[in-house]
């Protein structure tokens, strides 16, 4: 009942049987001595949107800064368990974070543009993985920028500065930014929570154009969003993992009941 | 010129006016307002002389800053009166027939803060990020404080280390390498050749580096810190390493503390007296190797105030500190600007 | 591993390494500083220093004329200079906390705390001994209260704002004038930040030489005559260092172990007592 990794998935556009990229299995995480995360286990599908969704607090954040190893910048931060992705454990010692981070790109709640230009935001990314001329670098900004929707706003102005853009835009280039170094993996972390409707819909429509180039997992405290955007949904509560199917299903017919009386606005 | 801002803003320059303690500006974002309400004109006899105390203490700090610089500027009157900018640009300075030019302390001013800048600012930012990002979590705390120990030592013991300690280590060990190495050098040749005596602008630029690197480092390991989480972990998101996060996140966001930090520093560097006074030489020839002995403003002062006789020669002294207060005065203001700029973006008032 | 990862790995250990050994640099003149300090004052330590006036040149003595005009002085600066500067922070942190006055007194204070020592001595120089005709310990005072005035405005009117706003509403609430809820209610609150301040002055003030040079100038023999030269410690450890008699060199640095023992320990008694004000 709790994991599903086993069910064929219907969504439309998937494979029956569209493989596992990350496999979350028994992970305990904790912040010093209190557990927020409890035996999670999870099968994140390739290539598919999957919708953590659940209350403050839950650990659904938690959860994806586990996915990039984000939480070893903090020494008391502590996972255990094991997270596969491609069959290979990321939390074992030994683990690559530079390789793991360039396959695992993530988006954070508020945008984060740094304080340079718009084409040095981009590049200093790409710089990290490739040596690249000078016309391929500006070949992969403009694909990056093209892919985040964003090229047509900004292409005449690539070298002011990135802080001078819109709340919306510069959460886009942060979208840019992630997708230019080709990652095989996009975490979302409540990406439009500090936007406006219109910003809202415009990084929901981006993200429809991703789905199916990369595996993408979002965060969002917004049910309608994770309803619209994603192919599976997971519900967190108090740090464990309720329920976790199909997104059509979980809004439709859950099985469990804490999953009905959240989606069903009872608490949250 | 002083017209135009008059006419242009009237309601500004009308606010500006002295006097008016009890204005409350209009937007009053932090923190508590004084209630707006005009004090009564009944007000108690207590509560009026606590206002007027308080009020009088503001202004007196007001008021040294302007009264020292009227005092410094009306004793150096005759210097300045009689040398013109020539006072300034010759190195003439001969106590003997009266003759004073500042070519020679200026620019050992300049030089040796420049000395000690080129070796505080890397040591200083190197320290901000070691205590920041690098060191054991239980080691921040003690190392920073030690650091900060450097500010707290009397700058007459550096003196007087330089003077026994530093001066005859760097006679012995490193002036003579100096000369060998970069003395044969084309071009910069010049700036490193000369006797090994310790005693000179490269041994005071060195020392004066040492004491200024407590001031930058711990304005800098603040505005580090400071750093939104956000910021640093979507850099470790795209796979930055802790130097590319330094140099392409941290560093550009808090640019203008970092550079208000080094203007501090120089602010130091430029006024610092004992230490300098020590190991500089007093020297009033000019030469260009750093390894010759020269003078410093501050430490001409100290050095020859007492002994002189002439009005003036006396005058000279303090026309010297007169340029002195105004080039630091503009130095720590720029600090000080730098610095707000970067709270206010960070939304902190000081 | 490509090239690129290769290079990044090294630029980033090259870095910390660099970080580590500029780490290592200041502790390394710290503690270089300190030694020479400690191992050259101890030596020098004895019981004459206590009971004996500094010395004529080739003779023994001690410093106890200069530790006394030191401790006149200092203490004659703390008089004049924490009331002028806890009321000019009283000032910035109550009711002139948004007043454009007060905007420019912080920044000229600012500027003040890092104003070259030396200049404010030619001040007090212009201002007291021209007027008076010699140099005095009043003036030396007074060069040192002018160093200790920005510091403790600036701690007083950190302190002050400290204290929550609700504290503040209560006191009027209850109808006190603004004196009293200063008196009564602020500075009670904000005590440990004001002697924090005080105690920062204090360590200060007591290792300038510059400002002393031209105001309170030396004195070989003992005299309580604040209204004549007074000995002190910084000043005669200058003059007897750039001698060239080995007595006062050693007598230069016992003065320079105990001023340097006597700062750096209130400079840690600083922070105990403002970290205790944190937990």
């Amino acid at each position: 009942m709790i994991t599903t990794q086993n069910r064929p998935l219907d969504t439309g556009h998937l494979e029956p049987e569209a493989p596992i990229k990350i496999d979350v299995k028994g992970l305990d995480f904790f912040y010093g001595r209190d557990q927020a995360l409890h035996g999670v286990n999870l099968a994140i599908p390739a290539l598919a949107v999957t919708a953590i969704i659940g209350p403050s607090g839950c650990g659904k954040s938690t959860l994806l800064r586990t996915l990039n190893r984000i939480y070893a910048l903090y020494p008391e931060q502590r996972a255990a368990g094991e997270i596969a992705i491609d069959g290979a454990n990321i939390l074992a010692r030994g683990t690559d974070l530079a390789d793991l981070r360039r396959r695992v790109g993530m988006v954070f709640q508020k945008p984060t543009p740094f304080a340079s230009s718009i084409r040095a935001n981009i590049g200093f990314a790409l710089s990290f993985y490739e040596k690249l001329s000078r016309s391929e670098l500006a070949d992969r900004i403009e694909d990056a920028l093209r892919q985040a929707a964003l090229w047509d706003e900004v292409k005449d102005k690539l070298d002011q500065s990135a802080l001078s853009l819109s709340g919306g835009q510069q959460q886009r280039l942060c979208i840019a930014r992630t997708i230019a170094v080709r990652p095989e993996i996009v975490l979302f972390d409540e990406p439009t929570s500090a936007l406006d409707p219109i910003s809202t819909a415009r990084i929901e429509e981006l993200l429809q154009e991703l789905r199916g180039r990369y595996t993408i997992v979002i965060v969002t405290h917004n049910m309608q969003q994770a309803a619209r955007v994603s192919d599976k949904t997971a519900f967190f509560h108090l740090g464990e993992l309720v329920e976790f199917d199909q997104t059509s299903r979980i809004f439709t017919s859950p099985a469990v009941a804490r999953t009905q009386d959240y989606i069903t606005g009872r608490y949250g | 010129m002083t017209e135009a801002p008059r006419h242009a803003a009237p309601g500004l320059a009308a606010r500006a006016l002295p006097g008016e303690a009890g204005i409350v500006l209009p937007a009053a974002p932090h923190g508590f307002s004084a209630p707006v309400a005009a004090p009564s004109p009944r007000s108690a006899l207590p509560e009026r002389l606590y206002r007027a105390l308080t009020a009088g203490a503001a202004w007196l700090v007001l008021l040294t800053l302007i009264a020292v610089t009227v005092s410094m500027a009306v004793g150096g009157r005759l210097a300045f009166q009689t040398f013109g900018l020539g006072f300034i640009t010759s190195a003439d300075w001969d106590v003997v027939n009266g003759q004073f030019g500042a070519f020679v302390p200026i620019c050992g001013t300049l030089v040796t803060s420049a000395i000690a800048l080129i070796i505080a600012v890397p040591v200083s930012l190197g320290i901000a990020l070691f205590l920041t990002d690098i060191a054991p979590v239980w080691s921040r705390q003690p190392i920073a404080v030690a650091i900060e120990l450097l500010a707290a030592v009397p700058s007459i013991i550096y003196g007087m280390w330089g003077l026994f300690l530093f001066a005859p280590f760097m006679a012995t060990h490193v002036e003579p390498w100096v000369n060998d190495t970069l003395g044969a050098l084309p071009l910069v040749g010049p700036l490193f050749a000369g006797p090994p005596i310790g005693i000179g602008m490269l041994t005071a630029g060195i020392v004066l580096g040492i004491m200024v690197v407590p001031f930058i480092a711990s304005v800098a390991r603040d505005v580090l810190g400071a750093v939104p989480a956000a910021l640093r972990e979507s850099a470790v998101a795209l796979g930055a390493t802790r130097w590319e996060i330094l140099r392409h996140v941290s560093l550009p966001y808090t640019r203008s503390a970092i550079v208000g930090a080094i203007f501090l520093g120089l602010g130091r560097a430029l006024g610092e007296t004992m230490a300098v006074t020590f190991v500089l030489g007093n020297a009033h020839d000019l030469s260009v190797s750093l390894l010759m002995p020269s003078n410093s403003i501050a430490a001409a002062i100290a050095n020859e105030f007492t002994e002189a006789d002439t009005d003036l020669y006396r005058s000279s002294l303090i026309a010297l500190a007169f340029l002195l207060f105004i080039v630091t005065f503009i130095v720590l203001s720029l600090a000080k600007l730098m610095l707000a700029r970067m709270d206010r973006s960070l939304g902190r008032t000081h | 591993m490509n090239w690129v990862f290769f290079r990044r790995r090294l630029a980033d250990r090259i870095a910390l390494v660099c970080a580590a050994l500029a780490t290592a640099f200041g502790l390394f003149f710290l503690a270089w500083i300190l030694w020479t300090t400690f191992a050259n004052g101890a030596a020098a330590i004895n019981a004459r220093l206590f009971t004996q006036m500094t010395p004529p040149p080739g003779a023994d003595g001690g410093l106890l004329n200069a530790f006394y005009g030191s401790v006149v002085m200092i203490a004659l600066a703390i008089a004049i200079g924490t009331p002028i500067g806890l009321g000019a922070g009283t000032y910035l942190a109550e009711q002139g906390r948004h007043t454009r006055l007060a905007a420019a007194v912080r920044f000229v204070n600012d500027i003040l705390l890092s104003a070259p020592s030396i200049v404010l001595g030619l001040f007090v120089y212009e201002l007291v001994v021209v007027p008076s005709g010699h140099f005095s310990g009043y003036a030396g005072s007074l060069a040192l209260a002018l160093i200790l005035v920005p510091v403790v405005v600036r701690t007083s009117d950190e302190a002050l704002r400290l204290v929550p706003d609700r504290m503040r509403e209560a006191a009027f609430a209850l109808g006190l004038p603004r004196w009293k809820v200063s008196l009564q209610v602020l500075y009670k609150a904000a005590r440990s930040g004001v002697l924090t301040g005080v105690l920062l002055g204090v360590a200060r003030i007591s290792g300038e030489t510059a400002p002393l040079l031209f105001t309170a100038l030396n004195n070989q023999f003992w005299s309580a005559d604040m209204n004549a030269p007074l000995a002190n410690v910084p000043v005669v450890i200058f003059q007897y260092a750039m001698s060239p008699y080995d007595q006062w060199h050693a007598l230069a640095w016992a003065g320079a172990l105990i001023l340097t023992a006597f700062v750096l320990a209130l400079s840690l008694l600083v922070r105990l007592v403002a970290r205790g004000r944190h937990s």
